[in-house]
């Protein structure tokens, strides 16, 4: 790869150069080359992934672990003569998260294959919003950040409002309006701090200091935004629902990326750009995360809606992310960071279990269900393997994530560690009570009697799932290793701004 | 004045006077053709070339740097510049979209390109106005031409009612502009804005302030600011769709210019004195903007709600009074043109084989049944929303950005929260495009219409890697009362 090849805005537009060719064709076709194009769409889209994962492969292959700053800097003019600049980069925090992006689209796309209704729109909102979850990990700039990070709620409302379940306007509304309310506060914080910095580039913010009466505003401006983002108690309701009504890839995306925003976005702004803020706000986020963990892991336990069920734990799972950062100590971060990843594998694999039984019974209640071992042995086997990993079984990725994080919380409060465990063994009886009830016991439902194992194409979509969860699980130093240098650096300046502050 | 230097400084006038002479022009030659349905599209695209040629004379015929005639009562700086383009870009544009609809209509007559002609003449008059008799000169050439343009359609007793509102309504506030100017005059002693602002600054008087208030209450009127809006739903209902798309765009830019050269010019010194009046109309405006749309069902008065809106986003960029609220105003207000004629193309396609249809739900599946103007009208209607990715959101961010360079903290807040309450509505829209399955079937758009509301889609993305050239002219522009 030649040293000045633009990689990461070939990585971020490349999904983008996809959907504008469906979108063309779209626009111009007429009559029978539409039947064409709806055929087409889905092969282009798949196409357009799997170049994109090629290339975020390169990326993370030629990334070098041992730096601790921005890799793969790009800036162009943009909008340079009002300090706004097009400007990208990753580094250990961000660079994983787009490999999680990359590896989870073509499975979303595969996954989609049986949808029937306006395949070309689909395929087409799929790859925007691709383009724009990519952007959030590489932007560089305040505002190229809020863009490409309010813009995800476009595509999203789409495929939710069009091809989502029965209730699904609502949820579509209710995702939309609810995360951008979240999100208009920290617009305003935004340009506070690109009025005190007179500049947005985010290498630039990270060595301002801002005052500290200011940081406060400025850090629960951003937290109105992330919280809804990640999401937390109690400004989650708006997830059950999007989650539900969603169709199956719009939750993998839903779960598997758009949730780990709000803690890329604490790990990115709060904690480095407001240090004194994120110290004197973590007992709060503490007891909003044990909240979480407890709370929606009970909520999730009375669920008679499977997607629902899932989308719960969650909740509770991201509150092990939120617990992990702001105790910010190495083992805390580390497990926060890859705690999300995992969860992006393991949730996105879920939806894609709940997917695979919805396409052939077009219903998620736990009730209708029950001894789907005796047809789908193949398929009891995954699920429950994901189920387990959801738990957090040791050997696969949700067993690191956890430890982890509970570790780093228990350095600051044994307390919220405390707290969190008991979330770890209420997560094992809504996941096993949820898989005794649908996979075994007796095959009752007359239904079910037909019901088909895993075909070809679900076959494809699980095995690298599964790979990913126990590489994880086995290998996780193949992801600290990736992340340690970026982490050390962000508690180092974290302290130090502490220590200047006297505190 | 000596002859001399009237005709040194007539070149200033030049767009002004190629809009004059040619509205006349075209009159006579509407006049003595014989054939009314050939006169009506010639003359109508020649007054589209008219406007183009008025743009390229305010370019091109001025002299370099501009300078002020008629004892200082005409200005023509880069301001002025930068709002004749947009002036006469978007009329023209709104003119374009309008034949087939009038053609359809049997409303095709000769007239009513020439009084868009003469309603942008005198929108040109209002952003070049630098005398409190030149600025009521140019309100009254524009909204004489207006309230005919509403009540074209005589057959209709709505466009009859939307006119006869309008001119009720509007010559009530330039009564009330007018008295505010012959308060200021009283206190003031001149009526050019450079004496003015030279008075304002040696202490203002009580007397003053209420000259101001009214002044500002007048061209509140003409922007559809609340509480004066009342007005707008109507109008936009009642008179026919093309003339709403106008109404909708070039003379709310004039206004919108005026209004800030008046106040930001001769009575910058006051500001702490009208700051307040502007926020409490600028949130009133969204307030209302925003909540009186949320239960309409007829897409061209959500459109009149919309506007409202907008220009109390534009009021928040007003009262910033400074180089930053200026520009950005200009920003925003072209970025806000390109959507809202992008809106209206959308909207003159909804013909089915029995006329026009104007509710929302009328859009019902758009997005199945003509792709391209369906994602078109998302696009727009997300970009007049200030929603990221659309161009539109950079408009508004540097509105934001210039209420806290001002210190205005809670005006900023509120902005914010209020637009989250303006995105239902567009969504309301969008998601009866795209979540409703078809209902009634359109005719096929008209080439032009169907193709500027393409354009106008595809620029609320294509403008955002390129729109620093529009801000740094803006800025240019605004640099001028600064």
């Amino acid at each position: 790869m030649p040293a000045d090849f633009p990689i990461l805005s070939w990585i971020t537009f490349i999904p983008l150069l996809g959907a504008a060719l469906i979108l063309i064709l779209r626009v111009l076709m007429r009559g029978e080359d539409q039947a064409h194009l709806e055929r087409n769409a889905k092969p282009v889209a798949l196409i357009t992934t799997l170049v994109t994962l090629a290339l975020t492969v390169v990326l993370v292959a030629a990334f070098d672990r041992t730096e601790t700053g921005f890799q793969f800097v790009e800036e162009a003019e943009w909008l340079s003569e009002f300090g706004l600049g097009y400007r990208l980069g990753v580094d250990g925090l961000s660079v994983l998260f787009i490999l999680l992006t990359s590896f989870l689209m073509p499975i979303c796309i595969l996954a989609s294959w049986n949808i029937q209704k306006r395949v070309a729109d689909y395929m087409a909102a799929f790859l925007i919003l691709q383009t724009l979850m990519i952007g959030v990990f590489c932007a560089l700039d305040l505002v190229l950040f809020y863009i490409f990070f309010e813009g995800g709620l476009i595509p999203m409302f789409l495929i939710i409002g069009v091809w989502g379940g029965a209730n699904r306007v609502y949820a579509a509304f209710k995702f939309f309006l609810y995360t951008l309310l979240g999100s208009v506060l920290m617009l305003v914080a935004m340009v506070a701090m690109f009025l005190q910095a007179g500049t947005t580039d985010i290498t630039v913010l990270l060595q301002t200091e801002f005052a500290r009466d200011l940081q406060m505003w400025l850090w629960l401006a951003f937290f109105a935004s992330f919280a809804v983002k990640m999401p937390m108690w109690p400004v989650h309701t708006w997830l059950p629902d999007a989650h539900v009504e969603a169709p199956t890839a719009g939750s993998v995306i839903l779960a598997g990326v758009l949730l780990k925003m709000g803690g890329y976005g604490f790990l990115r702004f709060s904690l480095p750009m407001f240090p004194e803020a994120s110290q004197f706000f973590a007992p709060l986020v503490f007891v909003l995360s044990v909240i979480a963990i407890i709370y929606t892991s009970l909520v999730a336990f009375r669920q008679t809606d499977i997607k629902k069920l899932i989308a719960y734990s969650s909740v509770a799972h991201m509150g092990f992310v939120t617990m992990g950062l702001f105790a910010m100590n190495e083992l805390g971060v580390q497990g926060a960071i890859f705690q999300m990843l995992s969860h992006g594998v393991i949730s996105g694999a879920l939806f894609l279990c709940v997917g695979v039984i919805y396409d052939r019974m077009h219903t998620r209640e736990i009730a209708f269900y029950g001894g789907l071992v005796h047809r789908m042995p193949v398929y009891a086997a995954v699920f429950m393997l994901f189920a387990l990993a959801n738990v957090g079984l040791p050997g696969t990725s949700g067993f690191v994530g956890e430890i982890m994080t509970m570790a780093g919380a228990f350095l600051v409060d044994p307390r919220v560690a405390a707290g969190a465990a008991l979330g770890v063994i209420l997560s094992a009886v809504y996941m096993l009570t949820l898989y005794r009830n649908v996979v075994f016991g007796e095959l009752t439902n007359p239904k079910l009697q037909d019901i088909a194992d895993m075909n070809l194409r679900e076959w494809i979509i699980f095995v690298p799932l599964v790979i990913a969860t126990l590489v994880m699980g086995f290998f996780s130093t193949l992801v600290t290793d990736v992340t340690a240098a970026s982490i050390g650096a962000l508690i180092e300046n974290y302290d130090a701004a502490l220590a200047a502050a006297g505190r | 004045m000596t002859g001399e230097q009237f005709f040194s400084e007539i070149p200033l006038l030049a767009p002004e006077l190629v809009l004059a002479v040619g509205a006349m022009a075209l009159l006579m030659l509407g006049v003595f053709m014989k054939d009314e349905a050939k006169a009506a599209s010639r003359v109508s695209f020649l007054t589209v070339l008219l406007l183009v040629a008025a743009g390229g004379a305010a370019l091109f015929l001025v002299p370099a740097g501009g300078g002020t005639a008629f004892n200082g009562a005409f200005v023509f700086d880069p301001l002025a510049l930068f709002s004749k383009l947009l002036i006469t870009g978007a009329a023209a544009l709104a003119l374009e979209l309008a034949g087939p609809y009038l053609k359809a209509e049997k409303l095709a007559r000769f007239e009513y390109p020439v009084l868009i002609a003469l309603a942008v003449t005198g929108m040109a008059m209002m952003v070049s106005a630098n005398d409190l008799i030149a600025l009521y000169m140019g309100v009254e050439l524009q909204s004489l031409a207006l309230y005919v343009l509403a009540a074209f359609n005589r057959e209709s007793q709505r466009a009859s009612e939307a006119g006869l509102k309008y001119f009720i309504l509007g010559a009530l506030s330039s009564g009330l502009l007018l008295y505010g100017a012959s308060l200021v005059y009283g206190f003031t002693g001149a009526t050019g804005f450079t004496e003015i602002g030279m008075a304002v600054a040696e202490g203002p008087s009580t007397g003053l302030l209420v000259g101001l208030v009214f002044v500002i209450c007048g061209l509140a009127f003409k922007v559809s600011a609340a509480p004066f809006h009342m007005w707008t739903p109507d109008v936009y209902e009642g008179a026919p769709t093309p003339v709403t798309a106008f109404f909708a765009t070039a003379p709310k830019v004039a206004a919108m210019v005026l209004f800030a050269r008046v106040l930001m010019g001769p009575f910058g010194e006051m500001v702490d004195d009208w700051r307040q009046v502007v926020m409490v109309i600028a949130v009133l405006s969204m307030a209302v903007g925003a909540f009186g749309a949320l239960t309409q069902t007829n897409i061209k008065r959500l459109m009149a709600y919309s506007s409202i809106g907008n220009m109390g986003w534009a009021l928040v960029a007003v009262s910033a009074d400074s180089l930053t609220g200026l520009w950005a105003l200009l920003a925003f207000m072209t970025l806000y043109v390109i959507g809202v004629i992008g809106a209206f193309a959308v909207i003159l396609a909804m013909r089915t084989s029995e006329g026009m249809v104007e509710q929302i739900e009328d859009l019902s599946g758009l997005a199945q049944s003509r792709p391209g103007l369906g994602w078109a009208m998302t696009a727009v209607m997300f970009s007049i929303g200030g929603l990221p990715f659309l161009v539109g959101f950079l408009g508004k961010l540097f509105v934001l950005y210039a209420a806290l360079e001002a210190g205005l903290w809670v005006l900023a807040v509120i902005a914010v929260l209020i637009s989250v309450v303006a995105a239902a509505y567009y969504l309301k829209v969008i998601s009866v495009i795209w979540f409703k399955e078809p209902k009634v079937s359109f005719t096929a758009a008209p080439v032009g219409v169907s193709l500027i509301a393409k354009a106008a889609g595809a620029s609320t993305v294509l403008l955002l890697p390129v729109a620093a050239v529009l801000f740094i002219h803006a800025r240019t522009a605004g640099a001028a009362l600064f």
